[in-house]
C-alpha cells in the first residue's frame, strides 16, 4: 500500500476575541500545506482570521467507554454551583 | 463479547438515537451502523467530486465574467464539500485511499444524475436550479442525522449551497427572457434534466427496503417519495413563473392532497444508469481515474519533500 498524506485537524478562530474551534480535518504532506489547504477548504467565505493545524496522530483523546469514571463524579457536587447556597431575599445581586 | 452483551449494547444504542443524542466516532456502534454510514457518506462524497466534472467543462465557456466567477466558485465548493464528507467518513475507520479505490473500481456508487451530459450552457442553469435544488432537499433532511460528523458536514454544506441553486435559476431565468432560441435552450435543458432530477430521490418507497432502518438511525427523516413530492411542489411554480413547461403531461394540481400529481418515472432508465449504462458513466470514471493517476507523482513528490525537510530539521537539532 502506498503512503498517504497524513491527516491534520483544523482549528479556526472566526474573529479576534473568540477561541479557535475545531472545523474538521484534511490531508496534507506537511504543516505548511495543511495551512494552505485549510484556508481553501474551511475559509472560503471569511470564516476565520487565524488557523491552527495539528497532525491528528498527536491528539490524545479520552475514551467514551470511560465516561462514567471521568465525568460522573462531577454530577453530585452541586455545591460547586451558586444556586446551592441559600441567601436571604433582601440580597439582590450576589 | 457475548451475544447477550452485544444485544444490550445495541438496545442502549438505539435508545440513545431515539432520545436524539448524537453518535460520535469513538462511541460504540453496531457494525451495520458503521458500514451503512461508510457506504452512504462516501457515496455522498463521491457525488460531490464527480459532480464537478459535467460543470467543469463549462467554466472556460461561460458567456460572461460574472457567470464564470460564479461557476468557478460553485465547482470549488463542490470540491470542498467532497473533502468535508471524505474526512467525516474517515472517522469511521476507513482511509482516503480505500475510499478512492472503491470509487475507481466501481465498488462505490455516486449519484446517477452526473452520468448525464451537460450539452449546452442552459444545462448549467438546469443543473444549479434542479440538481442542486433536489440535493438541498435531501441534505437539509440530513442536518439532523444521528452521526455527529455527518450532521456537522451537512450543516456547513447546506449553508454554502443555497447560492448554487440561485445562480442556476438566474441563468435559466435570463435565457427564458431572452431570444426565442435562448428560451428554447432553457426549455430543452429542463426537458432533459427534469426526470433524472426526480430520480435523485431514489427508488419509490415500495422498492426501498432500507428505508425503515435508515429512518430509525435518522439517516432519513422523510421517505424518498415524500422528498420527491416536496421537490415537485416547490419547483413547478418556479418553472411557471419564468414561462417554462415541466415535461410531464400528467402533472396536475391535486387540491385534496395540497400537492401535484405527477406521471410515472421511467424506473428502467434509473436502474440502467445505476448499473453503469448511462450516457456518461464510462467518461466520468475515465476522467476521474486519469486525474488521480496523473496526480500521483505530485503527491509522491510533496511527501518526499516533506520528509526531506523533516530530516534536515532533525539533523540541525542533532
Amino acid at each position: 500500500m502506498k503512503k498517504e498524506w497524513p491527516l491534520w485537524e483544523v482549528f479556526v478562530r472566526s474573529k479576534n476575541g473568540l477561541e479557535h474551534r475545531h472545523f474538521g480535518s484534511l490531508h496534507a504532506a506537511d504543516a505548511e500545506m495543511a495551512l494552505e489547504n485549510a484556508r481553501d477548504v474551511y475559509t472560503r467565505r471569511n470564516e476565520g482570521v487565524s488557523i491552527w493545524v495539528v497532525e491528528s496522530k498527536n491528539i490524545t483523546a479520552s475514551n467514551p467507554e470511560h465516561n462514567a469514571e471521568l465525568f460522573e463524579p462531577a454530577q453530585d457536587k452541586v455545591y460547586r454551583h451558586p444556586t446551592f447556597y441559600d441567601l436571604p431575599d433582601e440580597i439582590k445581586h450576589m | 463479547m457475548s451475544e447477550a452483551q452485544i444485544k444490550s449494547l445495541e438496545e442502549e444504542f438505539e435508545a440513545r438515537i431515539a432520545r436524539d443524542e448524537k453518535i460520535e466516532p469513538k462511541d460504540w456502534m453496531p457494525e451495520k451502523y458503521r458500514k451503512t454510514h461508510i457506504r452512504q457518506m462516501s457515496q455522498h462524497a463521491h457525488s460531490e467530486i464527480v459532480g464537478m466534472l459535467p460543470e467543469g467543462n463549462w467554466i472556460s465557456r461561460a458567456p460572461s465574467l460574472r457567470r464564470k466567477v460564479a461557476l468557478l466558485a460553485k465547482v470549488q465548493d463542490e470540491g470542498g464539500h467532497g473533502l468535508y464528507l471524505y474526512s467525516a467518513t474517515e472517522t469511521l475507520g476507513i482511509t482516503r485511499d480505500e475510499l478512492f479505490e472503491q470509487l475507481h473500481t466501481g465498488k462505490a456508487k455516486y449519484s446517477s444524475i452526473f452520468n448525464y451530459p451537460a450539452l449546452t450552457w442552459a444545462d448549467i442553469g438546469a443543473i444549479g436550479w434542479l440538481v442542486d435544488g433536489a440535493a438541498i432537499i435531501n441534505q437539509v433532511a440530513l442536518c439532523g442525522t444521528s452521526f455527529g460528523p455527518y450532521a456537522r458536514a451537512m450543516v456547513r454544506i447546506c449553508k454554502e449551497e443555497s447560492f448554487h441553486q440561485r445562480q442556476g435559476y438566474e441563468i435559466t431565468l435570463k435565457l427564458a427572457q431572452g431570444t426565442p432560441e435562448q428560451k428554447a435552450m432553457a426549455q430543452d435543458a429542463l426537458n432533459r434534466f427534469w426526470w433524472p432530477s426526480l430520480m435523485m430521490f431514489g427508488p419509490a418507497d415500495a422498492d426501498s427496503p432500507n428505508t425503515e432502518q435508515s429512518m430509525k438511525w435518522k439517516l432519513k427523516r422523510k421517505t424518498n417519495d415524500e422528498l420527491r413530492q416536496q421537490f415537485i411542489d416547490q419547483t413547478v411554480p418556479q418553472a411557471e413563473l419564468i414561462g417554462l413547461t415541466i415535461p410531464d403531461p400528467d402533472l396536475k394540481w391535486n387540491e385534496e392532497k395540497g400537492g401535484y400529481d405527477s406521471g410515472e418515472i421511467d424506473w428502467d432508465e434509473f436502474w440502467q444508469v445505476v448499473k453503469g449504462h448511462g450516457p456518461c458513466n464510462k467518461e466520468r470514471m475515465k476522467a476521474r481515474v486519469s486525474a488521480w493517476e496523473n496526480g500521483e507523482w505530485v503527491r509522491d513528490a510533496a511527501l518526499a519533500h516533506a520528509e526531506k525537510q523533516q530530516d534536515k530539521k532533525l539533523n540541525r537539532a542533532g
